[in-house]
């Protein structure tokens, strides 16, 4: 009986999860309503065991900053962990020998109610071994639906992973072998993805691009212009980076490849004021602002600064212009047409130009979900100006949630390519720092520790 | 006899044939050499005198001081010129020639008449610099002085009651300030007090700096001598979080380019 609610339960689930509207993932995280995994730490035989602290580390950590999963405690977990599908040995039914009670079936080795009932009650079962092979780190994984009558039916994959034979080797398979369970339930591990951000700490009053790990670690400069250098922002794929930058004098924009770390040639207008950069989402164009007979306004060119066209008209301050990830075909702003600085819509010609903030406070640094329908922002409602916290909110319906609580300033939020994290600024340590924290707004986590640090740019 | 009576006998002899004796016929006496010609003693000549004379150092910058020395022997009027006279047989004086001088030692004696010289090169020391030219200030320090920030309203590029007199006032100070430097651009820095995000301040800081310049050029100045150049909230001359402090901040503020 248990077992049939838990698959219909599943399959509604998966249904959900699956579904590529995820208009409701926030609320669904926000509820707790998630799967239960259950990570065994995985032996090693033979010399592959020196390395199987860092693999578990490194599958659990992934696993679980992914915010996809329940964890089940490792303290519940059964003595005897198989490592192979064929160790699951199904429990022998007793004969009925005579008139009576009839036997409990007699357990002939692990099973998959072992995981599935109290006191584990996790869905998932990931399982495997390391070996070594050929003087390589193999590792076998699985992931097993355990709360399936028949090991043929419960398992979800098996694979084969191979590395050096070293705790980097170790940790690459890990990583791998938690980016494919997640990737089952439509996430995407964060392993591999950088986050760009404005540093201030070497000289006060400069400012400089810096990009670190999704975790913290690494962090770098970028830009050396000993100059300042503000609002990065990072093409789809990850290859470019833009940001305003006053080398010049005036602040100007400067595109940068990744892959050279050259800066590439950008023809800015003629313009006091030439700012707020972003790619659009094929990655062939750039949105920003620029100053125009007194105000500044929404723009599109090429990425050399050609086809140079105006979008906004209008005697208001209008900036930071973000593309539909999805549709490509509309625009969210930050203008002070109707007042205080709000949040607004139009399409790509300018047309159709719609508030999407209710009016109150200051609404700043609008971000796009990858889905194309949820937007992050930071928002003083409830506030003296400048005390800004971050907001999640449905642009078709305009409902919002509210992620962080408190004054103080919590600023420009940016979505992970997983579309379950967000990093944002945050001074609520005291100085300026970058934070992140799953779209449910739990598991916060401070990144940068020195100096101040704002503006964060999720990107591949 | 006696022996006594045999000497005397024999001494008075002796006298007898010594007197008489050679009665022969004996050689002329030798003439007296002749007397020696009156050679007068002539007292050597006097030597002449000798001289040992130098200055140290030889070569000094003008003002300082250098040491004559001297050693004289044989002479009895011993002079030193120019300027220090007669002088004893040894010695030494300080002297402070104001050019390169040569100094002559004279010393004159029974043995005739000496002198050496000396000379002590003076070097003129550097030249002072030239008193300064009066005081051009630079334009920066002109514009710090007489153009003053005008002042805005919370999230407003709207130029004020008061901040319309500062700029008018200013208009008046940069046409001329403008004129004296002609090749000057005056760069109008707009900025913003730290509550609004930093990208919307970029640009009401421009909003604003674009304002002062209209309202100048309204007034007169030349628009292509003004640049306005936004800073938004990323300069602040104060960082207090207080009504005071963000109004320092909402300003237009005009320096050198």
């Amino acid at each position: 009986m248990r077992n049939r609610t838990a698959w219909l339960w599943l399959c509604a689930l998966a249904g959900l999860l699956l579904a590529a509207q995820q208009s409701d993932v926030i609320i669904k995280l926000s509820k707790g309503e998630r799967a239960v995994i259950a990570l065994p730490d995985l032996r090693g035989a033979g010399e592959a065991q020196r390395f199987m602290d860092a693999f578990n580390q490194t599958v659990w950590s992934d696993i679980e900053s992914s915010g996809l999963f329940k964890m089940a405690p490792k303290s519940f977990y059964p003595l005897e962990v198989p490592q192979r599908p064929e160790d699951f040995r199904p429990p022998l039914a007793a004969p009925s020998a005579r008139r009576g009670a009839p036997q409990p079936p007699r357990r002939q080795g692990p099973w998959l109610t072992d995981w599935s009932a109290p006191p584990v009650s996790a869905n998932y079962l990931a399982l495997g071994y390391a070996a070594v092979q050929a003087e390589q780190f193999v590792l076998r994984g699985w992931l097993f639906n355990v709360a399936q009558n028949d090991v043929t039916n419960a398992q979800v994959f098996g694979k084969l992973y191979l590395g050096p034979l070293d705790e980097a080797g170790a940790r690459k398979t890990a990583h791998e072998f938690a980016a494919d369970i997640l990737q089952q339930f439509g996430g995407a591990s964060l392993a591999g993805t950088r986050i760009y951000f404005v540093s201030e700490r070497a000289e006060r009053g400069v400012k400089e691009i810096w990009s670190m790990d999704h975790d913290g670690s690494n962090p770098k400069a970028v830009s050396s212009y000993r100059s300042l250098s503000t609002t990065p922002a990072a093409s789809p794929d990850g290859t470019k980076i833009a940001f305003t930058s006053y080398v010049g004098g005036n602040p100007a924009i400067l595109i940068h490849s990744r892959e050279t770390g050259r800066r590439l040639r950008f023809y800015s207008p003629a313009s006091s004021m030439v700012a707020t950069p972003e790619f659009t989402p094929d990655g062939q164009k750039i949105l920003f602002s620029y100053t125009i007979e007194s105000w500044a306004q929404i723009a599109m060119a090429n990425l050399d600064g050609s086809e140079l066209r105006r979008i906004s008209h209008v005697r208001a301050i209008e900036v930071e212009p973000k593309v539909n990830p999805k549709t490509g075909a509309e625009i969210v702003f930050v203008s002070g047409r109707a007042g205080p600085q709000q949040i607004f819509r139009m399409n790509l010609d300018g047309t159709d130009v719609r508030r999407l903030t209710p009016g109150e406070g200051q609404a700043s640094n609008p971000a796009w979900h990858p889905d194309g329908q949820h937007i992050a922002f930071a928002w003083t409602r409830g506030f003296a100006p400048g005390n800004f916290n971050i907001f999640v909110m449905d642009a078709a319906t305009q409902s919002f949630v509210q992620l962080t609580h408190g004054a103080g300033r919590n600023e420009n939020p940016s979505w992970a390519p997983d579309g379950r994290h967000l990093a944002f600024s945050s001074n609520r340590g005291g100085s300026t720092q970058i934070w992140t924290m799953l779209a449910d707004g739990t598991q916060l986590r401070q990144l940068t520790t020195e100096g101040r640090n704002t503006m964060p740019v999720w990107a591949k | 006899m006696s022996k006594r009576n045999i000497s005397v006998a024999l001494l008075a002899v002796s006298l007898f044939l010594v007197a008489a004796g050679c009665k022969k016929k004996a050689p002329p006496p030798p003439p007296p050499p002749p007397p020696k010609p009156e050679v007068k003693e002539v007292p050597p000549p006097p030597k002449a005198p000798s001289i040992s004379f130098l200055v140290e150092p030889s070569a000094i910058e003008r003002g300082q001081s250098a040491r004559l020395r001297w050693d004289v022997s044989d002479a009895t009027d011993i002079a030193v010129s120019p300027g220090i006279g007669t002088v004893a047989a040894r010695g030494s004086r300080e002297v402070y020639p104001s050019d390169t001088t040569t100094y002559t030692l004279r010393a004159k004696g029974p043995g005739g008449s000496t002198s050496q010289s000396a000379t002590v090169r003076v070097t003129a020391p550097p030249p002072p610099p030239p008193p300064p030219p009066p005081l051009k200030r630079s334009f920066g320090d002109v514009l710090a002085s007489e153009v003053q920030d005008a002042y805005f309203d919370y999230d407003k590029g709207d130029i004020r009651e008061d901040a319309r007199a500062t700029l008018s006032r200013n208009s008046d100070a940069l046409k001329r300030i403008l004129q004296e430097f002609p090749n000057a651009v005056v760069v109008m820095e707009g900025h913003c007090d730290e509550r609004g995000s930093a990208e919307y301040n970029l640009g009401l800081g421009d909003r604003r700096a674009h304002a002062a310049q209209d309202f100048l050029v309204q007034l007169g100045v030349a628009g292509d001598r003004l640049a306005p150049r936004s800073f938004g909230k990323d300069r602040p001359q104060c960082t207090e979080s207080n009504e005071d402090c963000w109004q320092k901040n909402r300003r237009v503020h005009f320096v050198a380019q």
